[in-house]
């Protein structure tokens, strides 16, 4: 266990039983024809100091649950508790102040940060909004953690481009850590740096989250990445979490079908390791009318798949704080 | 010389506002038949303008091959004039690019795509084409190929229009095959589909791959050698399993302890390799390793290290610093 995670720490943030649909119109009358279903039901929790990682195919709902989480979007059902505290159906106006407390870093940094603005602006931005300190403290703020996720001290006066793809990813992690929060929603931090940058980045979050206690949820398709971030770990498929594990149970003893698929795909980087790769037909469903029971069961056409339909899926916990949802063919 | 393609000393150089800039600055690689030789470096190092300069598709008018050869199946393709060179790229090299949206023409059906390609370099009749890209179609395995046919790239998911691309590069059974970071825009089940894919038809052709990439995992499990690069120069080469088990230059040692394992420690501290690439206008002309940690030596710095066969067929760039004999 990582030093400082105890399981008899609080629970941060609890999502219940969350959905997020977005209306397809169409017709002359733009009624709602149809929903793509990014998010369609999951629960997790998260403990103070603790990494729950997110994995899972592209369009699988990672990043909808990512927003979802931050209150980026208006969630279609479920809550969303920070702290106890619902804050589900909070307008925006009331949710400000509490957003200092959960902060997200996305991506790509050239793209989540605006080029006109110079770093000392992009850093204090977020203490302006919440009112935080007058000009002075603020640039004392903005140096400090500038030097804290390692920028040079003249960084404040430059801007992004003048940045390579790491630095960018710093000065998204110095914004975020401006108002101290306690939960980082990572979306795919590191997915778009080299691997020499890669682990320069994912070494200042872990040691971030051991001298400020944080919290994170560690969205990424790299699973090696996540195994090395993470605590817990959640397997999501089209919309739901198939599977949720201790990191390292998961990968000793993964019981879904699909988290098996996933883990035989990564190529080892070992080359006397043998090939075992389980090939998956077909690419992820489409979140438009998934197909009804088991999802991944259909996709490769389990004998049993028909099954799974009409019938409940439970999210069953299997072992200590293994949870994976039973269906008949693929569990 | 028996290798497939033999590369001598390639040296290629963009025209920019603040003068030349070399993006490939003297390397040396061959590839035999039948084999995979995986090209392997962060991105800037000059992976894909190596592949670019073998097909003659650097971006014009800055992109030049300014020196050395590009010898294919014995000819030096620098020599070749435009029509040769188009006969060979498509026909006897294939290419696959990493982001198949970009690559494929969006306004033609994929079937007009392939058969395009066909009659371009077999002379074969718009009838026999089509036959053969329904065929091609149904090779890399796209269901219904007789009905996708006449789909357009955006009806196809990423790793559909990926194996389109796959069946473009294959349609002429190519001698070798260039692919440039092939998986990269594709989810690990999706990858593993395609690197199956490539295996199986270089099997099946006999055919060699050039694979671009930066995923230590794909160089593992797809490729006989391994070329590193660094900062547009060659810093080591040798087998996969020399590779791994006995990396000599510090940057691939760094390298390949950089990146998590599944078998690694959990929220343990990763090695990392100090400093950040240089930007290219500011490379040195010796060790541009030593330049990245920051090692105040002019001697390094200006001397050019030698790129030397320290084992058999182990070759490596011998920087006093880098380099551990």
């Amino acid at each position: 266990m990582f030093p400082g995670m105890n399981t008899d720490n609080p629970t941060l943030l609890e999502i219940e039983n969350l959905r997020q649909h977005f209306p397809i119109r169409g017709g002359v009358l733009m009624r709602q024809i149809a929903a793509v279903k990014a998010v369609d039901g999951l629960s997790f929790h998260i403990k103070k100091g603790e990494t729950l990682g997110l994995v899972g195919e592209s369009g699988c709902g990672k990043s909808t649950l990512g927003k979802a989480v931050v209150r980026l979007l208006e969630p279609t059902s479920g809550r969303v508790l920070f702290k106890g505290q619902d804050i589900t159906r909070m307008s925006q106006r009331n949710i400000r102040p509490l957003r200092q407390d959960f902060q997200m870093v996305f991506q790509d940094p050239a793209e989540s940060l605006d080029a006109r603005m110079a770093v000392g602006e992009l850093v204090a931005e977020p203490l302006i909004i919440q009112g935080i300190g007058n000009r002075e403290s603020r640039q004392k703020r903005v140096a400090e953690l500038l030097d804290r996720v390692g920028l040079p001290s003249n960084a404040a006066g430059k801007f992004p481009f003048e940045f390579s793809g790491g630095q960018r990813q710093r000065i998204g992690i110095a914004r975020a850590l401006a108002l101290n929060p306690e939960l980082l929603v990572l979306d795919e931090p590191v997915s778009a740096l080299d691997v020499s940058v890669q682990s320069q980045v994912m070494n200042l979050l872990l040691e971030l989250q051991r001298d400020f206690d944080m919290s994170y949820l560690f969205i990424a398709h790299d699973l090696a990445v996540v195994k090395h971030m993470s605590d817990r770990i959640a397997v999501m498929y089209l919309g739901k979490i198939v599977e949720l594990a201790p990191a390292d149970e998961i990968y000793q003893n993964p019981r879904h079908a699909y988290t098996k698929a996933l883990l035989s795909a990564i190529p080892t980087p070992d080359p006397t390791a043998k090939k075992q790769r389980v090939i998956l037909d077909g690419d992820v469903p489409s979140p438009i009318n998934p197909p009804e029971g088991c999802a991944f069961g259909h996709r490769v056409n389990h004998p049993r798949y028909e099954e799974s339909i009409g019938i409940d899926l439970p999210f069953e916990e299997v072992a200590p704080g293994h949870w994976v949802q039973k269906c008949p063919c693929c569990c | 010389m028996s290798s497939l393609l033999d590369i001598n000393g390639l040296v290629t150089s963009f025209e920019t506002d603040s003068g030349w800039v070399r993006a490939v600055d003297g390397i040396s690689f061959s590839v035999e038949k039948g084999k995979t030789v995986g090209l392997v470096g962060e991105s800037g190092c000059g992976k894909t303008v190596t592949a670019m300069s073998i097909i003659d598709l650097l971006p014009k008018p800055s992109g030049h091959v300014l020196d050395g050869e590009i010898n294919f199946k014995g000819k030096d393709l620098r020599k070749m004039d435009h029509a040769e060179m188009r006969r060979i790229r498509g026909g006897e090299i294939g290419v696959i690019f990493q982001e198949p949206m970009a690559a494929l023409n969006p306004v033609h059906r994929i079937g007009k795509q392939i058969v395009e390609i066909l009659k371009l370099h077999e002379n074969m009749s718009s009838r026999a084409a089509l036959q053969k890209a329904v065929q091609l179609l149904d090779a890399v395995g796209i269901p219904a190929p007789e009905k996708r046919i006449s789909n357009y790239p955006h009806q196809l998911s990423g790793g559909m229009r990926q194996r389109v691309m796959i069946a473009i590069a294959l349609a002429c059974e190519p001698d070798l095959l260039i692919a440039d970071e092939p998986t990269t825009a594709l989810d690990v089940t999706v990858q593993a589909q395609i690197l199956e894919l490539i295996e199986a038809m270089q099997e099946k052709l006999g055919m060699a791959v050039l694979m671009i990439t930066h995923d230590l995992g794909v160089i593992a499990q797809n490729c006989d050698e391994v070329v590193v690069m660094y900062a547009g120069r060659i810093v080591e080469r040798a087998s996969v399993y020399e590779i791994f088990a006995n990396p000599r230059h510090a940057y691939t040692k760094g390298l390949l302890s950089s990146i998590p394992r599944i078998d690694s420690e959990r929220k343990s501290e990763l090695t990392t390799i100090p400093g950040q690439v240089a930007s290219i206008q500011d490379f040195v002309s010796g060790c541009r390793f030593c330049q990245r940690v920051d090692r105040q030596d002019s001697v390094l710095l200006r001397q050019r290290p030698e790129f030397r066969e320290i084992a058999p067929n182990h070759w490596v760039e011998t920087c006093p610093e880098c380099f551990q004999a």
